[in-house]
């Protein structure tokens, strides 16, 4: 027996046919950022669409601005500033129907707004009196998350339980291109694709990381692209321009309401802010770079496409511009009034039923309190009111 | 009268009835985890789940720890009460950041809006013979994060009463199961499952007067065993099962050594930053003057859990607690 004979006679069996599970082509982004303000497609646009875009984003501006400064008084412990991606945290707000869900992270304190919360319960997180300051229930906003990427599983699992319970509702989750390193975006990227979830991301990929650029946090062609690896379609968008965002959102969240699955979204914007109050930009990039982003602004982008369709006169501006200046009027009148809290409430939401450790550190802390109102009433950094129930 | 047959049965058997019957008497009950379907788990828990209720209700999820327990925070979310798998102590690890920065606070950073009533089982602590990672005694890390209960059955009754009571619970519950246990047996009738009172409550399994024996989960059968043993040097050992780290029964625990005067706590996870010191020290605050000798720890060694062939030199067993038994007669060394 030759030797060629030998290897016939133990040829192994084929491997079985392979195909690809999904045709990764329809899945791809485009090359370039979708953009319709300043393109041709502008005209086509619902006035009264531009109209609640441009309200939004004066107020947004002017909430940013706001909070900015009121960490400059003491009045926040920290702001992290969306100045610049007003269009993302806009559009991410009005694309939703009631019975819709956001998870924000904890940047997207606007986002909340521009959904309806109360401008001053959503910044109580940041002003350090609670950590969340509002029912998620009233409004369908999860709490706002710090870590990062943590809030997409969440999203995914309710938009799973929601659609298990035969109810019509998305759930969308905000994450910064920093948290698209994360483990937790990936795990929940890959649950939301296998259940084909009702459940949309939208990455404001602002350029940095605190100080991390883009170009060390992934070697992707885009974020967008990674999608495809998951199954489900990428979209880039200018993130800047807030019909662009608004549109590609609206058909994302029409394409899982309609039993389509996840998409994920990159709205390439840039934070024109520093990190956080606490950090110093310009140790890791330069003013002109800033400055050309400036030139490209959300709440510009808007303004100019309804001035030049006469859509908005000088009135109509100032109307704007009123309303925007009442709400930071109102949020700094409000966030200037001393916050009252009961010292108590650090026992009362930590089990439904307290254990018995729980309940004797109760009983330590009143006398506590008991004791520093009979010694010094009317003083102490609690005061008589916060001192009892 | 008529007298009901008791079938022997075993835990795992026990766990599942309790999974079945907490999933027949609410919908918005969902097993979930990496295998919990089709093989029923691979420790046969889950088993006939998936095709009695359906994939929706027990399913199989792609295997990654944090999306399992992230997905199911917001199913919880959503009024669902997902009861997930970890399949292994240390595979646990990764789902880490969900239990500690979501699942444990979500109740408390909400002021009560938004409570998680989720039950993560962790098939848990060594004695199988199974390679590294699939062993860990994890409890101290669970009970050193306020927000979670952290409990343990030692018997087949317990097994199906606590899981059944951390379902309903309206807070989230670490479900720790002795893998060692799975397959001890007791007689049972499934027919009547027996009540439990709610998680929280420690019991006296063996009535004794010259200490106490203070442990739980994999550690109970090997306390009770050492009590028998310790009968033969007069001592009358009582042994209380603890059932649960949190809540802590303060209560049956300090009247236990208040009427034996001697302690010794027993776990199999090391004894540094271990349970037992907690436990030690309670006791000592509690009964300091009926103490007649230090509170003594049995616990395994400060060491990575080590490779099966080693692990029951590593393992509290009988001779270590009778050894530790022998030194509280204190008087008598100092």
């Amino acid at each position: 027996m030759t030797v060629m004979e030998q290897r016939g006679a133990y040829r192994p069996t084929p491997p079985p046919a392979w195909q690809p599970r999904t045709d990764p082509a329809p899945l791809l982004p485009d090359a370039l950022p979708h953009r319709v303000l300043g393109t041709d497609a502008a005209a086509q646009v619902d006035p009264a669409l531009l109209r609640r875009l441009h309200t939004e984003l004066v107020r947004g501006r002017r909430y940013n601005v706001q909070a900015t400064a009121l960490t400059k008084q003491g009045r926040l412990a920290v702001y992290p500033s969306s100045t610049g991606q007003e269009a993302c945290e806009v559009a991410a707000a009005l694309v939703l129907e009631e019975r819709d869900w956001l998870f924000p992270s904890y940047r997207d304190t606007l986002a909340a707004v521009a959904r309806g919360l109360d401008p001053v319960q959503a910044l109580t997180l940041l002003r350090g009196d609670w950590h969340t300051g509002y029912d998620p229930h009233e409004h369908r906003v999860a709490p706002l998350s710090t870590p990062l990427a943590t809030q997409l599983p969440h999203a995914v699992g309710l938009a799973h339980a929601a659609r298990l319970k035969g109810d019509d509702v998305v759930a969308l989750a905000l994450v910064g291109d920093g948290g698209t390193s994360e483990g937790d975006f990936h795990e929940a990227l890959n649950f939301a694709a296998v259940w084909r979830a009702p459940v949309v991301f939208l990455v404001q990929n602002n350029g940095f990381a605190i100080s991390v650029p883009l170009a060390k946090q992934t070697a992707a062609p885009s974020l967008a692209h990674k999608a495809v690896g998951y199954g489900m379609p990428g979209r880039l968008v200018d993130g800047n321009d807030a019909v662009a965002v608004h549109q590609v959102l609206s058909e994302a969240i029409a394409h899982a309401r309609a039993g389509g699955g996840p998409t994920l979204v990159e709205a390439v914007t840039y934070r024109i802010d520093a990190h956080t109050n606490a950090d110093d930009a310009t140790r890791y990039r330069g003013d002109s770079e800033v400055e050309t982003w400036r030139g490209h602004d959300p709440v510009t982008l808007v303004e100019r496409e309804l001035t030049e369709r006469g859509l908005l006169d000088e009135a109509a501006l100032q109307a704007v511009r009123d309303d925007a200046e009442a709400m930071a009027a109102d949020l700094r009148e409000r966030m200037n009034q001393d916050p009252v809290l009961d010292p108590m409430d650090l026992f009362a939401h930590v089990y439904a039923r307290p254990t018995p450790q729980l309940l004797e550190q109760e009983s330590q802390l009143r006398a506590e309190l008991d004791a520093e109102a009979d010694g010094s009433l009317g003083a102490g950094p609690h005061g008589p009111e916060g001192a009892g129930r | 009268m008529t007298t009901v047959a008791l079938k022997p049965a075993t835990m795992a058997q026990a766990l599942g009835r309790a999974l079945r019957d907490a999933m027949a008497a609410d919908p918005a009950v969902h097993v979930m985890g990496e295998d919990v379907g089709t093989l029923g788990g691979v420790f046969r828990v889950t088993d006939g789940l998936a095709k009695e209720f359906g994939d929706d209700r027990c399913t199989d999820t792609p295997l990654a720890e944090a999306g399992i327990l992230g997905a199911a925070v917001g199913m919880a979310m959503y009024g669902l009460r997902p009861v997930v798998e970890m399949q292994f102590d240390a595979f646990a690890y990764p789902a880490f950041e969900q239990l500690i920065s979501h699942v444990a606070k979500m109740r408390n950073r909400t002021r009560g809006a938004m409570p998680l009533p989720i039950t993560i089982r962790v098939p848990y602590g060594g004695g199988i013979g199974g390679v590294e990672h699939h062993s860990d005694s994890s409890e101290a890390y669970y009970m050193a994060t306020p927000g979670l209960h952290v409990v343990m059955p030692a018997t087949v009754s317990d097994a199906y009463g606590l899981l059944r009571e951390a379902i309903a619970s309206d807070d989230p519950v670490v479900f720790l199961e002795p893998k060692r246990l799975y397959w001890s047996k007791d007689s049972w009738n499934p027919d009547e499952p027996p009540a439990v009172e709610p998680i929280g409550r420690a019991v006296v399994r063996r009535s004794g007067r010259s200490a106490t024996l203070i442990t739980y989960g994999p550690s109970v059968p090997v306390c009770l065993e050492a009590a028998e043993a310790a009968r033969a040097e007069g001592w009358d050992l009582e042994v209380v099962d603890l059932r649960s780290l949190v809540p802590f029964d303060d209560e049956t625990v300090a009247a236990s050594v208040r009427r034996t005067g001697r302690a010794v706590v027993v776990h199999e996870s090391g004894g540094f930053g271990g349970p037992g010191g907690e436990i030690a020290a309670r006791v000592t605050e509690r009964c300091f003057h009926h103490l007649e000798a230090p509170v003594l720890r049995v616990a395994g060694f400060d060491i990575p859990y080590p490779p099966p062939m080693l692990e029951r030199h590593h393992l509290p067993g009988v001779d270590r607690i009778l050894d530790a038994v022998g030194r509280l007669q204190w008087e008598a060394q100092s």
